[in-house]
């Protein structure tokens, strides 16, 4: 960490992290959309993607270029800097958090004292940009996405939060650094085994993924809040969902899954970021195999599970460390 | 406060035995074909549109242009034509089309067909960007057929 | 947006316009919602977008010559609609069917009526936001359109049945494929249970959702799973039987409660009812010819009105010929089970949320061109 403090002078710093979290961004959109398509087709048992490339490895670049070269269209009645402006606030807002997120000792942008609390923030303007996506497209269905993300997005925000919170009573910090370095000899998704679930439900609502896909849900809403978008417009909310399921699992990794932490390699220090993606990544694999396997739930139930259930047991469990937090 | 809990540990078990399921597919083997390189091998008793059969003795097909399939046809899609020729017993097929836009592919003309010259083609890739695509001139078929 | 004024009390509603495209009105059903939050305070059926006048064109040809028109009629139930034709022109003309030619009627009908089940299976899956269970559905179901392709010649929109038979005899591969696949449905059923059936999520989509009672199915008329989902066991093919059906030992599946799940429930036990009808009638299939001996070229109808019925995936079936003596008849009119089914829809849905909306129409198992014909 030191090393990279002190060397480098913050401009390049900044510009380094920019550019790394530009590769993360794009990078993960590339592996996730292949790996996605793919599961899902061996799920469904056909292979799916096989025509670009091996075994369809090229597909998402091919689908990239042609995303950039459609038209953008606008729909007449639409409010037109809104309309180009959700997209934006969908995909921007995803850098900020990265950059907070400890890939390994030493490979973090910026380590800061409120870490979990920036990245919750970030991770919130999300529901801005649907709202207004789904507001300014001037489509009906449009808008009963956005109405729905806004209240499953806020509702959920509140077990995700609380259940972080315990792991937070624990390490006294909310530093990401700190908290991952926290769980050297046991991670805390054994110490903390509700909270882990309760977050991974919540992580699944937040980023809008089924079962929780009510914003988007195609049966109902068509599109949902994306109906009107098209090209690259379309292609900046899908990059910034998949970023948001990157910087969720992130958390997760670094909450309970004790961030870096593994077998030791050569060069820990940046190795170490290995086993961060692969945990990543495994819970990433987790979001996808229940997207491709349950039904959509409904709205009231969506709320009802999250006030009847996951707030009441994520309260349960903070008063519950707290206590014995207390008393050793 | 007992159904609350039960209903949880329920429902969760009910979506434990969904991920089994699905982890399972993910490893059996695929069961479609890669349609344009890989093809399946389609049953012999597949209903194409119509063919005239190539007799192999007479080296041309058995219609008497009786017009019967014409009468028959539901949707009126054959036009038969026939004429009388000197020195030839009955008559001498000239026009035997099909227009396929219409055809409902019954098989009743083929059943009605007094020689048996008609037979179902097994052809199924049939796709085309006109209208004139699908108007299958069926005489001038069996002739190049080989 | 341009919402046009209503009347004053719902000028503040809310007007949705579900299709004529739209995934889940699988066709060209138009639905007008009129919406308060997400409920749907009224609902408005638009018909006729696919309305091609079979009734019409069956006045205008020779009887026997409508038959293909019935397999357009309802795509997925083809060899049943095929069936019932072919079975009301045989009473009018008095023409004796041989027994082999019923027995392999009923057994492809009641493929067919398998292939449409889970058909319905996986798209209502779809509906309800589950992707993977239509692809295995249709894995199934591509095993059945290939033994009744054999058999046929066709896929979906089958011309199979004749008046006076069948137009091509099965034989011994048609038996063993077909008792293999039933092997093969029944050992995917702990599959589909784990997958589907059980899952809490889909339960708590379905329970308690668009409930039908039997007084509001008299009403409109509803037939087939939805009424027996309400706890009448009322099955042509046991109220009025027809063709050999007399003959197998088959329940009828029937549930109490009326709503989605029920419906849901007895259409899937319905696929293993008509699993155990095809064995017992692989097993007693008797030998003979599949066609009449003598059935005239040009088919005359004696003057007078004649009816019959059958059991379509969706409910009851008729045909109600009235014939002038010629071969052409005077008027055909088809009852097709899901127009009555679709009516509901305004009383039962009429509060429900928008999601319970897609729910309970999916659980109607609508054919859309069978109800516009």
């Amino acid at each position: 960490m030191e090393t990279l403090h002190s060397i480098l002078p913050e401009l390049i710093r900044i510009v380094i992290c920019a550019i790394g979290g530009a590769v993360i961004v794009f990078g993960n959109a590339l592996v996730m959309g292949y790996a996605e398509r793919k599961l899902a087709g061996h799920i469904m048992l056909r292979p799916g993607p096989m025509e670009v490339g091996w075994h369809g490895i090229l597909q998402l670049v091919v689908d990239g270029i042609k995303l950039m070269g459609k038209q953008l269209v606008v729909p007449k009645q639409a409010d037109k800097p809104l309309y180009m402006l959700a997209p934006i606030l969908a995909f921007a807002p995803v850098f900020a958090p990265l950059l907070l997120i400890p890939f390994s000792d030493k490979l973090q942008g910026f380590d800061i004292d409120v870490g979990m609390l920036v990245i919750l923030a970030f991770a919130s303007i999300n529901v801005l940009a649907i709202l207004i996506g789904g507001w300014s497209s001037n489509n009906k269905y449009s808008l009963f996405g956005a109405f729905r993300s806004v209240a499953q997005n806020v509702a959920y925000e509140i077990p995700m939060l609380i259940s972080l919170l315990a792991v937070v009573f624990m390490t006294n910090t909310f530093s990401l650094r700190e908290i991952a370095a926290a769980q050297s000899p046991v991670w805390f998704v054994l110490l903390q085994p509700l909270a882990f679930l309760i977050y991974i439900v919540a992580m699944v609502a937040e980023t809008n993924r089924a079962p929780f896909d009510l914003p988007e849900a195609e049966s109902e809403l068509t599109a949902g809040f994306h109906t009107e978008y098209s090209g690259m417009s379309f292609s900046l909310f899908v990059l910034g969902e998949y970023a948001n399921m990157f910087i969720v699992c992130s958390v997760a990794t670094v909450f309970f899954l004790g961030g870096s932490s593994g077998i030791p390699l050569p060069y820990f220090e940046y190795t170490g970021a290995l086993w961060f993606l692969l945990k990543v990544y495994a819970l990433m694999f987790f979001l996808v195999w229940i997207r491709w396997t349950y039904p959509r739930t409904r709205f009231d139930q969506l709320m009802n599970f999250c006030w009847k259930y996951l707030i009441p047991f994520s309260l349960v469990n903070l008063l519950i460390t707290v206590v014995v937090v207390k008393l050793i | 406060m007992k159904s609350y809990f039960s209903e949880l540990f329920t429902g969760a078990w009910s979506l434990i035995l969904g991920l089994k399921v699905t982890i399972k597919t993910m490893f059996t083997p695929i069961v479609t074909v890669q349609y344009p390189r890989e093809k399946l091998e389609i049953t012999p008793n597949y209903r194409g549109h119509i063919d005239l059969i190539k007799d192999a003795e007479t080296g041309t097909h058995k219609c008497i242009s009786c017009g019967s399939c014409q009468r028959e046809c539901p949707s009126d899609c054959i036009v038969v034509v026939g004429e009388k020729r000197e020195g030839v017993k009955g008559k001498v097929l000239t026009k035997f089309t099909l227009d396929f836009t219409k055809c409902s592919l019954c098989g009743a003309c083929v059943e009605v067909c007094p020689t048996k010259a008609l037979d179902y083609s097994n052809e199924y890739e049939l796709a085309g960007d006109a209208r004139s695509d699908f108007y299958f001139d069926i005489l001038k078929r069996v002739e190049e057929r080989k | 947006m341009n919402v046009e004024p209503l009347e004053d009390d719902r000028h503040h509603r809310f007007v949705l316009n579900m299709g004529p495209q739209h995934p889940s009105t699988h066709g060209v059903l138009r639905v007008l919602l009129e919406l308060e939050g997400e409920y749907a305070m009224h609902l408005h059926p638009v018909l006729g977008y696919g309305h091609r006048c079979h009734e019409k064109i069956a006045e205008h040809k020779p009887a026997k010559s409508f038959m293909p028109n019935t397999a357009r009629m309802d795509y997925l139930g083809a060899l049943i609609y095929n069936q019932g034709y072919a079975q009301l022109l045989e009473k009018a003309a008095g023409i004796e069917v041989p027994q082999r030619a019923e027995y392999i009627r009923v057994i492809t009908a009641e493929l067919n009526r398998i292939q449409s089940h889970l058909l319905w299976y996986g798209a209502y899956l779809l509906d309800l936001g589950a992707f993977t269970p239509i692809m295995f559905a249709f894995d199934d179901r591509e095993h059945i359109l290939d033994i009744l392709e054999d058999v046929t010649g066709s896929r979906l929109t089958y011309c199979y049945h004749r008046v006076g038979g069948v137009s091509k005899d099965i034989d011994d591969k048609f038996v063993s494929r077909t008792r293999a696949f039933i092997e093969r449905l029944r050992s995917r059923y702990t599959m589909y249970e784990d997958l589907v059936n059980g899952n809490v999520i889909l339960q708590k989509r379905l329970i308690d959702v668009g409930e039908l009672t039997p007084q509001i199915c008299a009403r409109y008329g509803v037939t087939g799973p939805l009424l027996r989902g309400t706890g009448v066991a009322y099955d042509i093919r046991r109220a009025e039987p027809y063709s050999v059906y007399p003959e197998f030992d088959f329940e009828i599946p029937t549930e109490t409660k009326g709503d989605c799940m029920a419906s849901f429930m007895v259409r899937y036990r319905e696929i293993e009812q008509s699993l155990r009808i095809i064995e017992q009638a692989l097993d007693k299939l008797p030998e003979g010819p599949s066609m009449a001996a003598k059935v005239p070229k040009k088919l005359k109808l004696p003057a007078g009105d004649y009816n019959s019925s059958v059991e379509a995936p969706r409910g009851e079936l008729s045909y109600y010929l009235v014939a002038d003596g010629s071969d052409v008849p005077y008027r055909l009119k088809v009852r097709t089970p899901s127009y009555s089914n679709l009516s509901t829809v305004p009383e039962t849905c009429s509060g429900m949320l928008l999601s319970d909306v897609v729910s309970a129409m999916g659980s109607l198992d609508l054919v859309i061109p069978e109800i516009d014909r």
